[in-house]
């Protein structure tokens, strides 16, 4: 369980992201996470007391307000609440689920979210994603786990040209330096 | 960049956020201690390691996080058929059907 005497402390912190309208990188608000697994009946419990539908299958993440569910695997989800408590929030959920057997873990210190956006957002992404990032091929909403070089992301395309990325806070530093740079040569379009 | 076609996910996916895990359908003796030696070192350490078409797991660790199987030619690299884990080895030669 997160110590609420420890004052929450960003990675980035002494970081300068990068700004402007070609492309800007910036810290998502802080937020409640959990990563949740369970089977149907526990998905839709889960669904109902998170108050953002959990996708079935891949591609459309589940968002509501400011909740947001993201498909990881079969029957593994990351649940995002944006300003929530996350112990509050993870009891509630609990609540709902006496009945059906799954597991809620709360990753809330785990990782942060970090938001890639303008005209070469899917470049400089590409540059260590191996994903086709078209929008033809990763449209809008779509959501997934996936790697950029050695670190492990969860990539979700909130716009064309916007991506929220979830990245464990070790990886942090390392991400948004590589990605300004990948940004740097990155042609537009 | 090999892409390979992952059951859970339902897409073909790059090869960097996989891990190969081996033969497949390989299955633990029920009871060990009946078995003897030599078979038991057949099962722990003995692998077919076939040139042509292999039964091998997959995970798809950097995605779904799923084992699956896939049937893959170790001449050409190519991925003949992709089935979940606990499915039965499709027919070979079905060439590029099922992937």
């Amino acid at each position: 369980m997160p110590d609420a005497a420890v004052a929450l402390r960003s990675p980035l912190e002494r970081l300068a992201l990068p700004a402007g309208d070609r492309f800007a990188l910036a810290e998502t608000p802080p937020a409640a996470r959990f990563v949740f697994r369970g089977g149907e009946a526990a998905r839709a419990a889960c669904s109902a007391a998170f108050g953002a539908e959990l996708p079935a299958r891949l591609g459309l993440g589940g968002e509501r307000e400011r909740r947001a569910a993201l498909w990881l695997g079969p029957d593994e989800w990351l649940l995002i609440a944006e300003g929530a408590d996350s112990a509050s929030l993870g009891a509630e959920i609990e609540a709902a689920l006496v009945s059906a057997p799954h597991s809620l873990v709360d990753v809330s210190h785990r990782q942060i979210g970090l938001l890639v956006s303008g005209p070469v957002a899917a470049r400089a992404l590409s540059a260590g994603c191996p994903l086709d990032l078209h929008l033809s091929a990763f449209p809008v909403g779509m959501a997934t786990r996936t790697i950029f070089d050695k670190a492990e992301i969860a990539l979700w395309r909130r716009g064309a040209t916007a991506f929220h990325v979830e990245v464990w806070r070790s990886f942090a530093p390392y991400l948004v330096a590589a990605l300004a740079e990948a940004a740097r040569g990155a042609p537009e379009g | 960049m090999l892409l390979i076609p992952c059951p859970y996910c339902g897409m073909e996916r790059p090869e960097l956020e996989f891990r190969n895990g081996g033969e497949a359908h390989i299955s633990r003796p029920l009871d060990p201690s009946a078995v003897s030696d030599a078979d038991w070192a057949e099962y722990l350490y003995f692998r077919s390691n076939p040139k042509g078409v292999m039964a091998e797991r997959w995970r798809h660790v950097s995605g779904c996080g799923r084992f699956f199987n896939v049937l893959r030619d170790t001449v050409s690299d190519k991925f003949l058929a992709v089935y979940r884990a606990g499915e039965p080895r499709p027919p070979i030669g079905a060439e590029g059907s099922s992937a």
